[in-house]
């Protein structure tokens, strides 16, 4: 079809100087984002009049003595000051740690986040392998939420007052509107439970253990969670198409001739998807961080999960690795998007 | 002994989609399998249901919540040490029988219950012949000596309980990691004079050491495979099961111990040929499974959740599949008397004649929660007396009347003011502290409810006994599940006033009786068991004679039984949990 | 010779002009009523001539123009009469016939540049989309048309602006990009809807030039949709006045300027601001507002405004008045024509 003229692209050491810039602005953020978790871990309970003991009483068995409360509050170095603290978990992450485990002492290499309070276990690969989970969650359901929740709004839009349209937007209300804990809850039962259709909650395996398993599993919290996000994609594309198809360039796209399906798609639908595109990212980014309540509902171990635990339990290590984690992500959709909007739209391209 | 509280986030939610399961009917017990009993409603309560030695299946367990540790020497919570008799096999345990039964303990690794001597501050036991590692290396004395001594280690395994630190005689030895013997067996206080013997020596006599001997940290661990933190990752075993795979926090599985012999074993029928543990698994979905036969039993043990325990109760085909456990476990206000003017005994009685014990009850759940508490000590201890000092039965809902003279007494006869605590994210604490302050404000006395975050509730707060001084707390909202249901296990921790620390993470908030304490010793010297057991019946009736407490409910849980198990029953020496290691698939 | 326009056409009479437009009708049904935007309307137009349709907002002017377009087909519009473009019948036409001829045979440049352009796409693309749609080349040889397409309509550097994207170009040239597109496929039909409103005076005359240039070069017809009759003035060959949705005088542009004859006629250019007036001397604007297409007034539209309705009895409140009421050209009045030039010679023509 039409199109083909060669973009100039912005030159490369702008858009190096950019990223590079903004880059920079993310590694400071990390760090505020860190200390402020540190600082929330430590001084809340300081403020209530709690002493270092008091903290480590939190991880200890039921009947600890005071001999014991010290041991544990020296073993997780609760007597050094905060910013020897700090310092230490910073170091950890950059150059890696030694662990005692009782008999033997080992390596916990960088990026070490350290162990956690409660369990002991080393954090960084339970992030990992929880990132795994979430990612394949969050990815998964993105594709359905993308194509399902975009396509009915373009129908809907060009349809607009048809009975397709009351139809789905009325269906995308509910999706909206219905809470993912209740809508899991009910999925697993029917579908898993009474027809045996779909995996129990619970059920994750790995991509690269059984490709076709693991789609099985996550195929019921993908579709529960699609359904909600995509509901909102449906009236945001509805309501950016019927916008966009009522500019001019529309008018002068018909005017030349353009069958309406090249109007439709690459005149209307690009302009409108714009907007979607940005806030794509930032949900992607946000549900890679955890998307807690569809892990909690249909309990995969994902990070959402990861995370709640780790703040019952006070358990820092944990919290500071799911916090540092998740704010990677969005930091990095958030750039991402904006990178993505200048691609989209030139009007957008600053020197 | 703890149990996870329950979580109940998504009642409203539960309650809607139990109705489309319910909908479809459930599947039922078998009618065309004659031999299989018929399900009722408590079946497995006082009685086994449907015996079975029929080997074979994958018994399914899921747990709402992480594993507390795998590892013998840092696990406390009650459903952990109900299944590790499936991998481990420790000195004694309590008889797998139900009813009373239950409650007495019975040799596993060793031959016999412990001989005491040197006044019951030695402890003496032999080992069983031909016990086995899964890898086929003989259980020696000094594997179990190697395992005390690590359990020993607070550092590594903070978790566990602390009886053997307490009561051995350690001279400073801390750890096994820190010992300087090549066979790290430099432990004196525990000999191995063959590889059949072990003989401990304690600090000061006490009369329980079978109860220590019951815990768990006496597993026989090898010390050659010892990974300190990382053990529980492969428990070695001494059970009829082994660990085939162990995803930490996800799901482990257990297969058949080869090596492990029937013949030494009286104790475990063993009759699943899997067994299969989820972990962090939605509550709700639990509960689900369970009602549809996708799961066969909830690891916590702490009964079904709220909206399932309606439907239940509702249903009379679904309640047959129930069973109410009794725990032993003691919701109660700790009225304290270092805040004026409940330093006063008359004002302090005023309390607990004035509460209506009826809604007290209510609070937690009504008749499905438990039974109303007269004292302290829960009836299926042995030992408990019936004490009902203050007519809590004949009336229920409070005595204002004497309640009022014993507030003349005290000189307040118009009543007088003082806060109550709670634990602000459990429901049933809040309903309590709601209904004592209407309850107490009939006669004047009045409430003013202060809720506190439960992490800390102990630690820093009600547990702190100066804080409680200083902010006035009157009356706090406490509960307590022994460890093991007997009298020391139960009331040491909430009435030995030598344990309260100053620093908090107390338990006991209020008793401080110089006669308690002495009772408490001389029963840890009381070889003889029935001799003993008066004694906490004594102590029990002589803590409520000072009304430093005010006892609420004694605990009960309704547990749902799938029908997919034979072989079941209720332990109450395990405290109102199935006996996992009896149960068989049908 | 100043021939006049043939007013009378028989139904069954093959169209004899390039393009033809007989007794359109463009009714629009909406929850409030139905829009009679266009109420029978008919002009025509040869090659090489310019027609100039003029009229305030909401006469109809550019929905005609975008009947003739065919881009009111698969909307709700109910359409009826008869277009002929070279020959052919485009109302009774199917869609996909019409579609074909958008941008080949009559091609259309609108108002505002800057809306009308995609501003994702840059200008070269744009062009080249419109030429590929009707022409079966590669990339590279549209390209090459495009620059030569833009060098021609007067844009500098046309090899290097051809990457640049709409917001880029100022007002003048942006809507000589517009031109440019237009003109890719050579039409025989250019319809310019109000092509100047939205740029500054001195760019409207170079646009205008530019427009007439490529008219003479091509030998296209070109429409003119304004509401200013001093773009008309400069351009038209004829001049199609419409009010209300009909059309009021239909004339060639000398005849038109010389000597109006309808009422509205007289206030478009009394209420025109012109350089080489007095700037003391007041504008004459016409009282009132335009009409409410739904609900047109009853005879002549315009009666509520005229200030000659009913006029020694003349039926101008229940009579519609038809372009037949003219004797030199079109004009749909009820006044009797003397009377007509009478008024005008005696109050019109002094203050203009």
């Amino acid at each position: 079809m039409a199109g083909g003229a060669t973009r100039r692209p912005p030159r490369p050491n702008i858009v190096l100087r950019y990223v590079i810039r903004r880059l920079l602005a993310a590694v400071l953020l990390l760090f505020v984002v860190s200390v402020v978790t540190f600082g929330i871990f430590f001084y809340i309970p300081r403020l209530a009049g709690a002493s270092a003991e008091d903290l480590a009483s939190r991880y200890v068995g039921k009947t600890a003595n005071e001999a014991q409360l010290r041991v544990m509050a020296d073993k997780l170095g609760f007597y050094d000051p905060l910013y020897v603290q700090y310092g230490r978990f910073v170091k950890g992450i950059v150059l890696g740690a030694n662990y005692n485990t009782g008999p033997t002492t080992v390596r916990c290499p960088a990026p070490c986040f350290g162990y956690s309070f409660i369990t002991q276990n080393p954090v960084w690969p339970d992030l990992v392998d929880r990132m795994r989970v979430t990612g394949s969650l969050a990815v998964g359901a993105a594709i359905i939420w993308v194509l399902f929740g975009v396509s009915t709004g373009v129908l809907s839009a060009l349809r607009k007052g048809s009975i397709f349209d009351r139809m789905a937007m009325g269906t995308a209300l509910a999706g909206v509107s219905l809470p993912i804990f209740w809508t899991g809850l009910l999925t697993l039962s029917i579908f898993s439970y009474r027809m045996h259709l779909t995996a129990p909650g619970g059920s994750y395996t790995p991509i690269t253990e059984n490709p076709a398993e693991w789609a099985y599993d996550l195929i019921l919290p993908w579709i529960t969670l699609a359904f909600l996000i995509a509901a909102a994609y449906a009236r945001l594309t509805r309501a950016g198409m019927l916008e966009t198809m009522g500019e001019d360039y529309i008018r002068t796209a018909r005017a030349k001739g353009l069958p309406e399906r090249t109007v439709v798609v690459k005149h209307g639908l690009r302009a409108a998807l714009t907007p979607i595109t940005t806030i794509f990212g930032l949900d992607l980014g946000l549900l890679l961080g955890g998307a807690v309540l569809t892990e909690s509902t249909f309990s995969l171990p994902g990070m959402g999960k990861y995370a709640i635990d780790a703040i019952v339990n006070n358990d820092l290590p944990k919290v500071l690795g799911v916090t540092m984690v998740g704010a990677t992500f969005i930091i990095f959709a958030n750039l991402i998007v904006d990178l993505l909007y200048a691609v989209i739209d030139p009007r957008v391209r600053l020197s | 002994m703890k149990r996870r509280p329950a979580v109940a986030a998504v009642a409203v939610g539960a309650a809607l989609v139990l109705g489309f399961t319910a909908c479809g009917g459930n599947k039922t017990t078998g009618t065309n399998q004659p031999n299989v009993a018929a399900p009722e409603f408590n079946a497995a309560v006082g009685k086994v249901f449907a015996p079975s030695t029929k080997k074979g299946g994958t018994l399914k367990f899921a747990n709402s919540g992480d594993w507390d540790s795998l590892d013998p020497a840092d696990t406390y919570y009650g459903y952990s040490w109900d299944f590790i008799q499936f991998y481990g096999r420790s000195l004694v345990m309590f008889t797998p029988k139900p009813g009373p039964e239950g409650n007495k303990l019975t040799p596993d690794l060793a031959e016999t219950l412990g001989v005491p001597s040197d006044g019951a501050k030695t402890w003496t036991y032999k080992l069983r012949k031909g016990v086995k590692f899964e890898d086929g290396t003989a259980i020696t004395s000094k594997d179990v000596k190697y395992a005390v001594e690590r359990s020993l280690d607070k550092e590594t395994f903070p978790n566990g309980p602390t009886y053997y630190n307490d009561f051995l005689d350690l001279q400073g030895y801390t750890s096994p990691y820190k010992d300087t013997a090549p066979d790290k067996l430099g432990l004196k206080a525990i000999e191995t004079p063959d590889d059949q013997t072990i003989v401990f020596r304690l600090k000061t006599a006490f009369s329980g050491f079978d109860y220590f001997a019951m815990l768990p940290a006496s597993i026989p661990v090898p010390a050659s495979k010892d990974t300190g933190t990382k053990y529980k990752e492969h428990v070695v075993s001494s059970g009829p099961y082994k660990f085939e795979t162990n995803e930490l926090g996800k799901k482990f599985t257990l297969v058949r111990n080869t090596n492990w012999d029937p013949a030494t074993d009286p104790n475990r029928p063993a009759l699943p040929d899997k067994i299969e543990v989820s972990l962090n698994v939605n509550a709700d979905d639990i509960d689900n499974r369970l009602i549809s036969g996708d799961l066969d039993v909830d690891i916590a043990g702490t009964g079904v959740q709220a909206a399932t325990q309606g439907k239940i109760l509702a249903d009379a085909t679904l309640k047959k599949n129930a069973d109410t456990a009794a725990l032993a476990r003691l919701w109660y206000v700790s009225v304290n008397p270092d805040v004026a003017p409940l330093d006063n005994i008359h004002c302090r009685k005023a309390v607990l004649l004035a509460t209506d014990h009826d809604s007290y009850l209510r609070a937690y759940g009504g008749e499905a929660g438990g039974d109303i508490a007269t004292s302290m000590l829960p009836p299926q201890i042995p030992g408990a007396e019936k004490i009902d000092l203050y007519n809590f039965l004949s009336k229920k809902n409070g005595d204002a009347d004497a309640a009022k003279k014993e507030l003349t007494d005290c000189g307040q006869a118009n009543g007088f003011e003082t806060n109550m605590s709670y634990r602000a994210e459990r429901p049933k604490e809040k309903a309590l502290a709601e209904s004592l302050q209407q309850s107490l404000g009939k006669v004047g006395i009045k409430l003013t409810l202060k809720p506190f975050p439960q992490g800390d509730y102990f630690k820093l707060y009600a547990g702190k006994p100066d804080y409680a001084k200083n902010n006035k707390l009157g009356l706090m909202s406490n509960g307590w599940g022994a460890d093991w249901p007997d009298g020391f296990g139960f009331l040491q921790q909430i009435v030995d006033s030598r344990v309260i620390r100053a620093s908090g993470g107390n338990t006991n908030l209020t008793v401080k009786i110089k006669d308690v304490d002495d009772l408490l010793d001389k029963a840890l010297q009381t070889t003889d068991t029935p001799a003993r057991e008066k004694v906490w019946g004594q102590i029990d009736k002589r803590v409520m004679e000072d009304a430093v407490v005010l006892p609420g409910v004694w605990a009960k849980v309704l547990l749902f039984r799938s029908p997919n198990l034979v072989n079941v029953f209720i332990s109450d020496g395990l405290g109102g949990f199935y006996q996992y290691g009896s149960l068989g698939k049908k | 010779m100043t021939a006049l326009p043939q007013l009378a056409v028989t139904r069954a009479d093959a169209p004899t002009r390039f393009l033809e437009v007989r007794g359109l009708r463009v009714h629009f049904p909406t929850d409030d009523g139905l829009v009679k935007s266009v109420d029978g309307v008919s002009f025509g137009l040869e090659r090489r001539r310019t027609l100039g349709i003029v009229g305030e907002s909401g006469s109809g002017k550019s929905v005609t123009s975008l009947a003739i377009m065919g881009l009111h087909k698969g909307g709700s519009a109910r359409i009826s009469g008869e277009i002929w473009l070279d020959g052919q019948e485009l109302v009774a036409a199917d869609q996909e016939t019409v579609r074909l001829l958008r941008g080949r045979k009559m091609a259309m440049i609108f108002q505002d540049p800057l809306s009308s352009m995609h501003p994702y796409y840059s200008i070269g693309a744009q062009i080249v989309e419109a030429y590929r749609i009707h022409h079966n080349v590669s990339k590279q040889v549209a390209r090459r048309h495009a620059i030569e397409l833009l060098d021609r309509v007067g844009i500098p550097q046309p090899a290097k602006r051809v990457n640049d994207y709409p917001h880029q170009f100022s007002g003048g040239m942006r809507q000589r990009a517009m031109i440019a597109m237009a003109l890719s496929n050579n039409p025989e039909l250019l319809i310019a809807d109000e092509p100047t409103t939205a740029l500054d005076v001195t760019v409207q005359a170079q646009i205008l030039d530019l427009i007439r240039d490529l008219q003479e070069e091509y030998g296209s017809a070109v429409i003119i949709i304004t509401h200013d009759l001093g773009v008309v003035a400069e351009l038209a060959d004829d001049i199609f006045v419409m009010y209300g949705g009909k059309a009021v005088e239909y004339g060639t542009a000398a005849d038109l300027f010389a000597r109006p004859e309808h009422p509205y006629t007289w206030g478009l250019l009394g209420s025109m601001p012109r350089m080489d007036r007095d700037v003391r001397d007041r504008l004459i604007p016409i009282k009132g507002s335009p009409p409410s297409l739904i609900t047109l007034p009853s005879g002549c539209a315009f009666h509520p405004r005229c200030p000659y309705a009913e006029l020694d009895g003349i039926p101008c409140k229940t009579v519609v008045p038809t372009l037949g009421e003219g004797d030199r050209h079109g004009v749909a009045c009820h006044i009797p024509p003397p009377k007509r030039r009478e008024l005008f010679a005696t109050d019109i023509a002094p203050h203009l």
